[in-house]
């Protein structure tokens, strides 16, 4: 692993006698593109505004490209930010917005011109110059506060929930020109959000943050498949619980409701007698019977929903509902509620929750 | 519906009549001068006057450093009271209000004690320093006015976003406010300063008491011995409050329109 770019050792922050982060560390490559992904009040954006300087640690220290920059002020940080609300100066035009940051740092006007022209063309906004920010739509001034934000050439790029305030489609397109503008710049980036999919989609790696600490740091795939908390299972994508019983635990033997599951390897230490959480991801379950899949429970169907290319199928199965979902197939029709059915799944795909 | 426009109408008509008819009337008079003729005679002569231009010119020169002053006082407060210091909010703006209720007589009184000839700060032994404690009574004055019509402005914009996103860009506090916040509410600033402006030209109290030559005791001087200059002479500081509050409607178009929102 190469020397970390951004470093966060032990960080904590209390207002008063409220602790909103507690003891967060993380490392992060350069030009790697994390995101913090947590529900409010997480701590998330306050770890986030503490990198930025706005925000001073109680205890803690954040380096940067080997710099201890704990106390510095946010103005002497090199770092460039975007905000959920833009934040562009309504007085001054886009070019002048994007300037701002060149001009206070001295640099020749020509340049600056060439600077601001080049991140329009970046931004594919090339036409927008003299335009103010009241005659641009939500996305395109996220655009150009984007380009505000790199244009100085900042060491460390922090994107504050910048896609919130937009509609559906503009996020969705919005978010893959951040990420392939980080990509081309090769720009350190920490990307704050509440939405699982926006992170999942562009990050190298995420840390899932709940009351304050990173509760799992890990690439997308890790997260969603693996995930190392119940808080991280349930936060990230839809997923199944149930409650099983350790009945053997030399060889992982698990029973859900009648049937015996095999955790051979995965039981961390449990004794025979304990209870578990599992959990299951919809995709991971077939209904019926299916070759590969070595193990199947019996239920009811309960519910189901008609979601296009996709059927969500609920289960009853003895205490508990599992979801599956399936592709909906013109020559089948959907399953009937109140219909008898199995269900199967590799035990390979169950997650032991702790 | 017809019977609600008919009273609104009525009511329109009673305000303006009980507004412009006096005002009128004083046009009226004004013009009187010359008999049996209107005439401007009595502006020739007010305009004419060389005390009118010299106490006149007073006036302005005190309300621009008034002005001045005020927005050197009152723009960095309300800025940092709406950034770091909410809490005293409430506390700032009751001092703010105390000018309307406590008489400038009062203040006039203090500084004569506590500036007089006999005190050991006689300001009020030279002319410089009784001009320089005029303008910071007006300041005093003005505050309720300044104070209200800037915070107004700062609420239009998102103080915090906007000096963070300045800031995290290498701003310092000077830019942050020249550039900035000073720009986004400018137009907020002037239309404290118009009325600042409009307080100064008009303010007997202090300066009298202070014993200044400015345009308010010259009003009151001829007001007390003279019959048509009195209402010519109010017919012109009118005219200068109406071009004032005008300019502030005018300046206001030209506000650049916020594109942030607080949350």
């Amino acid at each position: 692993m190469a020397e970390p770019f951004l470093s966060i050792q032990h960080v904590r922050k209390s207002f008063g006698a409220t602790t909103v982060v507690e003891d967060f560390n993380l490392d992060v490559e350069p030009g790697e593109f994390v995101s913090f992904l947590g529900p409010s009040g997480c701590g998330k954006t306050t770890v986030l505004r503490m990198v930025a300087g706005f925000e001073e640690p109680s205890a803690g220290k954040i380096v940067v490209g080997g710099k201890d920059i704990t106390r510095l002020k946010p103005n002497q940080r090199n770092v460039g930010m975007v905000f959920q609300a833009y934040a562009l100066f309504p007085n001054l035009t886009v070019a002048q917005n994007i300037a701002f940051g060149l001009k206070v740092a001295g640099m020749p006007k020509a340049d600056a011109d060439r600077r601001v022209a080049e991140m329009l063309d970046i931004i594919k906004l090339p036409q927008m110059g003299d335009r103010y920010p009241y005659q641009l739509s939500g996305g395109q001034q996220q655009r150009i506060a984007l380009a505000r934000a790199i244009a100085p050439k900042p060491k460390l790029l922090l994107l504050d929930e910048p896609l919130s305030a937009l509609d559906a489609k503009v996020r969705i397109s919005l978010r893959e020109e951040i990420r392939s503008i980080q990509k081309k710049l090769g720009i350190t980036t920490i990307f704050v959000t509440h939405d699982q999919e926006e992170a999942l989609s562009i990050s190298d790696r995420i840390a899932v943050m709940y009351g304050g600490k990173a509760e799992q740091v890990g690439t997308p795939f890790e997260i969603y498949n693996r995930p190392a908390t119940k808080f991280v299972a349930n936060f990230v994508g839809t997923l199944n619980v149930l409650e099983g019983k350790v009945t053997d635990a030399a060889s992982g033997k698990v029973q859900v409701n009648t049937q015996e599951v095999s955790l051979k390897g995965r039981l961390n230490g449990s004794r025979s007698g304990d209870t578990l959480s599992l959990a299951l991801r919809p995709e991971a379950i077939s209904l019926g019977r299916q070759p590969g899949h070595d193990t199947s429970l019996s239920g009811e169907i309960a519910e189901v929903h008609f979601l296009g290319s996709v059927i969500r199928v609920r289960v009853g199965i003895g205490g508990n509902t599992v979801s599956l979902d399936t592709f909906n197939n013109s020559a089948t029709p959907p399953p009937v509620v109140g219909q008898k059915a199995d269900i199967s799944f590799s035990s390979g795909d169950m997650l032991v929750l702790h | 519906m017809k019977t609600g426009r008919f009273w609104a109408w009525v009511v329109f008509v009673l305000g303006a009549a009980y507004f412009f008819i006096p005002l009128i009337a004083t046009v009226e008079f004004s013009m009187r001068m010359r008999r049996g003729a209107y005439s401007f005679d009595a502006y020739q002569i007010v305009l004419g006057d060389a005390r009118f231009q010299a106490t006149f010119m007073y006036s302005v020169f005190a309300a621009i450093f008034t002005i001045i002053l005020g927005i050197l006082i009152v723009v960095p407060a309300a800025y940092w009271i709406r950034l770091r210091l909410p809490q005293l909010r409430p506390i700032v703006e009751f001092i703010t209000l105390l000018p309307l209720v406590i008489p400038a007589i009062v203040i006039v009184f203090g500084y004569i004690r506590m500036y007089g000839s006999n005190s050991p700060l006689p300001f009020l032994a030279n002319d410089t320093a009784t001009n320089a404690l005029l303008v910071i009574g007006y300041a005093t004055l003005s505050l309720p006015y300044m104070y209200r019509a800037v915070d107004t402005g700062l609420r239009t914009i998102d103080v915090r976003t906007l000096t963070e996103a300045a800031q995290i860009l290498g701003a310092g506090w000077g830019t942050i406010i020249s550039r900035v916040i000073l720009p986004n509410v400018l137009i907020a600033v002037l239309s404290g300063a118009f009325l600042t402006f409009a307080i100064v030209i008009g303010e007997f109290t202090m300066a009298s008491l202070l014993n200044r030559p400015a345009f308010g005791p010259y009003l009151q001087n001829i007001g007390a011995n003279r019959a048509y200059e009195p209402a010519a002479l109010a017919i012109i500081a009118f005219a200068i409050t109406w071009g004032c509050m005008s300019l502030i409607q005018i300046l206001s178009r030209f506000a650049p329109k916020s594109a942030n929102r607080p949350n």
